[in-house]
């Protein structure tokens, strides 16, 4: 059965001490609304990880995996509530407990200090029916990344229960757009996929777009018409904060920046011969290589996987439609055939298949293009979709759209089967690029 | 409309014809009436009042923070403020008919002042991608970039910016909306 839409707003329940060393930004966070999720949700129970070291902590672990694993649609989360028992470690579990209350997998743990001001954090994950133990370690990290060891057991539990690497620790890139017509603002964010922690990293009158990921997960490209009201492609290191400028053609787009899968190209669209077209440059060397040349418009590249062919965006044919390029050739073949107007193309990392912005009868949906059997499916039941984004483990996706007159992110699963939004408190959000890899990496301990 | 001009340019030209008539008559009549003594200087006839120039195109700055351009009304001494937003159809980037006298305007005043130089800016509806609007936002400026060259302006007085659909003159997701954000917007350097 299909769970009816869940909102939940974001709030760290258990603030226990002075010692708040978690400092959240004032900025306006994501909120999330499951509108749907599978109908066979696996039912677990996270329960409160007990906190055995000195002073208290800022944030419960378990919310954090809690709301994790229900954001991802494919789980049905046992409230504290109806606990019948708290255990923390094995000793303490009674399966009975959990056979009630039809839980087939339980999570427990618990925190504690560790040398270097540091904390440590010791988790299991139990099958309820075989009474077993599924997975379990203990992981380290400072105060403020507590909500990154919550995302690190979420990962872990997703991955044991369906095979599919988590992505609950990666971050998300959007734009917001603030302000009025007359007096704009927006604003280049990156939060982690549960809309918190958003940092803001470039705000200006002039519009950003396009803003994308280096598969290394450090530096990111966007479009911005700061440059004297112009647009130029930026490269910023997200670490430091250092931004180059890319492009500077006067009289021409300077567009829809795409980083090669090793991270030494970067595809972009310019204009400066007669016509928008796509050109590969080298961020080594700095030759620039023209790839399309077409008096129609071709647009929007994103590479394989491999790195040897780029999807596009063309009109060649008279709509938009999407094309592929190999490279080492330049051979170009049309990929998309149904509907008059096929967009914005990424491919999944399997290469199995395709993601894109889709028109029919009017509406704007994304769209899956399955390559090997050469079939369209409609993913979204919302309209005025744009900007499909892949999440890393290639099971998700997120993308913007429009809802209640507002600019709004959403996502769904590939399959289609899960979808939520998270819409935004403050102004209009737009163009998500999912990070293509985690905020951080926890090293695996052996439980002591 | 032009008869009403042309009406007007007869009155001032007779008038200023009858003027000169006027005033040579009298001077034939004053020298019998003079006498023996030295005559009296004789004025020359006023040359007919030179026909007034129209005033030159002006920059000012209109609405929305746009250089617009006054232009004098054809025939008159008037200026008119020339309409400086154009549309377009979904997914079009064809100039359309009913442009075509305001922009001749533009034109003939942009070939008639050199100095004059206009920032050619393209818009796009919301729908679709952000990318390809951009581009349609470019096809639609260079649209009116190659109308207004056909008709006399200069390539260097002519600069092209696309805003795809960044920069919308109406909120909304609706028809109405929708049609005002289709544009180009004409924007000269005070």
């Amino acid at each position: 059965m299909n769970h009816a839409a869940i909102r939940f707003r974001l709030i760290p329940v258990l603030i226990l001490a002075a010692l708040a060393v978690f400092a959240t930004t004032a900025r306006a966070n994501l909120t999330i609304e499951v509108t749907q999720g599978v109908d066979n949700a696996v039912r677990v129970a996270v329960v409160p990880f007990a906190w055995r070291g000195g002073g208290g902590l800022p944030v419960q672990v378990a919310d954090v995996i809690n709301q994790d694993l229900t954001l991802s649609g494919r789980f049905d989360t046992l409230p504290t509530s109806q606990m019948l028992s708290l255990p923390n470690e094995s000793d303490d579990v009674f399966f009975r407990d959990w056979r009630l209350l039809d839980v087939e997998y339980l999570v427990i743990g618990y925190l504690d200090d560790a040398p270097g001001d540091r904390i440590r954090l010791t988790f299991e994950l139990y099958n309820v029916f075989q009474q077993e133990v599924v997975a379990g370690h203990s992981i380290e990290g400072t105060a403020d990344q507590l909500r990154d060891m919550g995302h690190h057991v979420a990962d872990v539990v997703f991955e044991q229960l369906t095979g599919i690497e988590g992505a609950f620790s990666t971050r998300i890139m959007y734009v917001t757009s603030l302000g009025t017509v007359e007096e704009p603002l927006f604003r280049l964010n990156i939060a982690d996929t549960d809309g918190r922690r958003v940092e803001t990293i470039l705000e200006s009158p002039e519009p950003i777009l396009s803003a994308t990921w280096a598969p290394d997960g450090r530096r990111v490209a966007y479009v911005s018409f700061q440059n004297g009201g112009r647009p130029a492609i930026f490269i910023r290191d997200v670490e430091t904060g250092q931004v180059q400028q890319i492009t500077n053609y006067r009289g021409s787009l300077n567009g829809a920046p795409a980083f090669s899968p090793d991270g030494s190209k970067l595809a972009m669209v310019l204009s400066k011969d007669g016509s928008p077209d796509i050109y590969v440059l080298d961020l080594e060397t700095r030759r620039l290589r023209r790839i399309t040349r077409h008096y129609g418009i071709d647009t929007e590249p994103s590479w394989t996987a491999d790195g040897e062919k780029i999807v596009f965006t063309s009109n060649r044919g008279g709509q938009p439609q999407i094309y592929m390029m190999t490279l080492d050739d330049l051979t170009i073949e049309r990929l998309t055939f149904e509907g008059d107007y096929n967009a914005r193309a990424s491919m999944l990392p399997d290469g199995s298949g395709l993601v894109m912005v889709h028109r029919r009868d009017g509406v704007f949906h994304i769209a899956l293009l399955d390559l090997r059997r050469g079939r369209l499916s409609v993913l979204t039941e919302t309209a005025l979709d744009e900007s499909p984004s892949i999440a890393p483990n290639g099971s998700m996706l997120i993308y913007a759209t429009r809802v209640g007159g507002e600019g709004i992110l959403a996502a769904v699963s590939i399959d289609g089967g899960v979808k939520f939004n998270l819409p935004s408190s403050e102004g209009d959000v737009r163009e998500p690029a999912w990070s293509p890899v985690k905020r951080m990496e926890f090293e695996r301990l052996v439980t002591p | 409309m032009l008869t009403t001009n042309f009406r007007g340019i007869f009155a001032v030209v007779f008038a200023a014809l009858l003027l000169a008539g006027c005033s040579s008559t009298q001077q034939e009549e004053a020298d019998p009436n003079e006498g023996m003594t030295t005559a009296p200087p004789v004025e020359p006839a006023p040359a007919p009042a030179p026909e007034p120039e129209p005033p030159k195109p002006t920059v000012t700055s209109g609405s929305g923070g746009k250089g617009k351009l006054v232009v004098p009304l054809d025939g008159t001494m008037d200026v008119e403020e020339l309409d400086g937003v154009f549309y377009f159809d979904f997914d079009q980037a064809i100039v359309k008919r009913a442009a075509y006298q305001e922009l001749q305007k533009h034109a003939k005043a942009l070939a008639g002042d050199r100095s004059l130089s206009v920032r050619i800016e393209g818009h796009a509806d919301e729908r679709g991608t952000r990318e390809y609007n951009l581009a349609l936002g470019e096809r639609r400026a260079n649209a009116v970039r190659a109308y207004l060259m056909t008709h006399g302006a200069m390539s260097s007085q002519l600069e092209t910016i696309s805003y795809g659909e960044e920069k919308p003159a109406v909120n909304g997701s609706n028809e109405r909306a929708w049609a005002m954000n289709r544009r180009v917007e004409l924007d000269y350097k005070r």
